[in-house]
């Protein structure tokens, strides 16, 4: 920031001053609580930080909001225009179930939607599938077939509410799932907002729910961008995401890292196909998790928003600003939450999402209180609602864009955590680049080597964790009310499926499932309109996945520990 | 000395989340024990044949996904079909105390829910064979 070479002096005499005396005689009495202060990425951290950490920060890297390279957030007015979305995710049972909490949600003032699926849902298997007893409607609602999305989205207006959908290797089937009913609907494609995750590449690193091989699922990301791209204007075809990385135990900078380097691999790959980077890079969103450690999170956002512009401008040569602004979803960090005084989860997720905020975050999920016990209630989804609602209405933070920017402190990290997120970039090229390094496991070791560190650390004390290695209390009686498993689910869930696929007509659903093998082996096309046209013939997600197994094979990882 | 204890550590079903069981497995690694780990997505199955061929002293299975209720009565039933209803087998993850209280009628020796301390692990396993005494 430039202050005069003289000031600038004076300040590092007066530090040295206050050094020697104010600092040194209370250390005499008393010795700080650790010999040595770190961020939970493993940054040293000063006793205080002043104007002259910043001497050599140039003015345009902290810029100001919605201008190049958006360290201040990705709009001009932020939340003085429109608050975040509050989008808590739903799902359980079958889709009629996961409607009524939609409703619910939506009469409760939410104002986004975001599905969560059940464990077959996710991997690719109808619900009737051997391998999906017990997982039925469990974790998530269950879909096998357009019938289910169509109940799921009963009586809701996709023009006028955007919709995220948790789901990845199985990710461009739902999307054409969703597409289908817009058509049926009468929609106009370029008006639906909304999302897939379909970040495939960190299900390998981290979440673990993959179907094929590498290649082909990368291709599967590229076919979404592309189509949306030309047919779908407002929709986020991809969420590039750190959350499940954080949550598999990786440190804040690892995940802003691996992130990074994830959305350069699919950048790389639609380059491939010939599309110019602006006529697709406005659409590619991104998810963080919202840790504990407050500034390093507030610092974690700045610094992706910075290090993606630089990536776009400088590595992929865009020219259109929307290609280099990062937009994130947030959610509060799951893996945080604790059974035992369940109650202070409140507490956590309540500062989780103020930095999350205070970082520009575009939506955010909080955690329910009670999701270390099962899926969250009712109770705990408002209770988690509010909490965003009183950041929003109550505090005054969304009155002012940044609020944080230029804290010596803030600043300060923010350019350490771009320092080391490049150095990280750099070593992953010079390792041979993103997917031979998820095919080596280096990643899954990274990412394993901090959550043992971790693990050891909340065990020597190192790293508190309030209510479980300190302020302990006795074994309690957890008098919780917890969301109930339907036994009935699977068996209301099977009927339907299998009521689709009597009564539909076989012989078309054989022909189109021939064609998608065509289309699967030919990678110049596009397996959008193919699929879209399978589901609207009644083909369920299992009669997809399985006949491109026989394509494709499946992925098995190298397990490491 | 006695034999280093030999544990074969089992992730079942569709469940990918694999932090917690890779922490284990690395804290009794540390500890001395042998340790195999199946990795992901195996069938009841796999894991008991698996434990028995390497005579495992104790069979670990981790579950968060909530189809703890539906995995373990068929990892008994094929240990009994097997002849080896004799191995300990110990449960990992997120499980509602309710199930707990089940899944020890069913035969799982310990519940080692998040947020158990490595130590603690490895003292309740190293407890464990003591119990069952010499093979």
């Amino acid at each position: 920031m430039m202050p005069d070479p003289r000031s600038l002096d004076q300040l590092h005499d007066e530090l040295a001053h206050w050094e020697a005396n104010e600092v040194a005689s209370f250390l005499n009495k008393q010795a700080e609580r650790r010999p040595q202060f770190f961020t939970c990425s493993g940054i040293p951290l000063k006793r205080v930080y002043t104007a002259a950490d910043l001497a050599d920060t140039p003015l345009a890297d902290i810029g100001l909001p919605g201008r190049y390279p958006f360290t201040r957030g990705p709009y001009p007015t932020m939340y003085r225009s429109r608050y975040w979305t509050m989008r808590q995710i739903a799902g359980f049972g079958t889709g009629e179930d996961t409607n009524k909490r939609f409703k619910f949600l939506i009469s409760q003032g939410q104002t986004g939607l975001s599905t969560d699926f059940d464990m077959p849902t996710l991997m690719g298997y109808d619900s009737d599938h051997p391998l999906s007893e017990g997982e039925v409607g469990r974790e998530g609602v269950a879909v096998d077939t357009l019938a289910d999305m169509e109940t799921l989205f009963d009586g809701i207006d996709l023009e006028n509410i955007s919709v995220s959908m948790t789901i990845n290797p199985s990710a461009w089937i739902l999307l054409a799932m969703y597409i289908a009913i817009a058509q049926k609907r009468g929609y106009d494609l370029n008006r639906l907002s909304g999302t897939i995750q379909a970040d495939i590449l960190k299900e390998y690193m981290a979440q673990k729910e993959y179907i094929y091989p590498i290649a082909p699922s990368v291709r599967l990301v590229r076919d979404c961008i592309t189509y949306c791209a030309k047919n779908m204007k407002r929709y986020n075809p991809i969420n590039i995401s750190g959350y499940h990385i954080s949550e598999a135990g990786a440190s804040p900078l690892q995940e802003a890292a691996f992130t990074l380097a994830n959305s350069i691999v699919y950048v790389e790959e639609v380059l491939k196909t010939g599309m110019d980077v602006d006529a697709f890079a406005p659409r590619l969103a991104f998810y963080f998790v919202s840790q504990g450690d407050f500034f390093e999170e507030i610092a974690k956002f700045r610094a992706a928003r910075r290090c993606y512009a630089k990536i776009m401008k400088n590595r992929f040569g865009a020219t259109n600003p929307e290609s280099m602004r990062l937009r994130f979803h947030c959610q509060t960090a799951a893996a945080t939450l604790t059974k035992p005084q369940y109650q202070i989860n409140i507490v956590r997720t309540a500062m989780q999402a103020l930095s999350a905020v205070l970082g520009g975050c575009q939506s955010l999920h909080t955690n329910g209180y009670d999701e270390a016990f099962a899926i969250p209630t009712e109770d705990a989804m408002r209770m988690a609602l509010r909490t965003q609602q009183i950041i929003a209405e109550e505090t005054n933070v969304s009155s002012v864009i940044d609020p944080l920017g230029g804290s010596y402190y803030l600043e300060t990290l923010t350019n350490e955590f771009e320092k080391r997120i490049f150095e990280i970039l750099d070593e992953i090229d010079e390792r041979g680049g993103t997917i031979k390094l998820i095919e080596d496991g280096w990643f899954q070791k990274s990412i394993a080597d901090f959550a043992y560190d971790t693990a050891l650390r909340k065990q020597n004390g190192d790293k508190p964790v309030i209510g479980v290695n300190k302020y302990a209390m006795p074994e309690e009686r957890h008098n919780i009310e917890l969301h109930p498993y339907d036994l009935t689910t699977a068996v209301r869930q099977i009927a339907r499926t299998q009521g689709v696929r009597r009564r539909r007509d076989s012989r078309k659903v054989e022909l189109l499932l021939d064609k998608l093998v065509d289309v699967a082996r030919d990678e110049s096309q596009n397996i959008m309109p193919v699929t879209i046209d399978l589901v609207r013939e009644g083909a369920t997600m299992g009669d997809v996945v399985e006949r491109l197994k026989t394509v494709w094979g499946t992925y098995r990882e190298n397990p490491v520990f | 000395m006695a034999a280093p204890i030999r544990i074969l550590l089992a992730k079942v079903g569709l469940d990918g989340h694999d932090r917690g069981v890779r922490i284990v497995a690395r804290a009794l690694r540390d500890a001395g024990m042998d340790v195999i780990y199946s990795g992901l997505h195996r069938t009841p199955d796999e894991v008991v044949t698996v434990a028995i061929q390497e005579d495992v002293d104790i069979l670990g299975v981790s579950l968060l996904s909530g189809a703890h209720m539906t995995v373990f009565p068929k990892i008994f039933e094929r240990l009994r079909q097997q002849g080896a209803d004799d191995m300990i087998v110990v449960a990992g993850g997120v499980m509602p105390d309710e199930d707990v209280a089940a899944l020890k009628a069913m035969g799982v020796k310990e519940i080692l829910l998040q947020d158990t301390l490595p130590q603690v692990i490895v003292d309740t396993l190293r407890r464990l064979v003591a119990e069952r005494g010499p093979r």
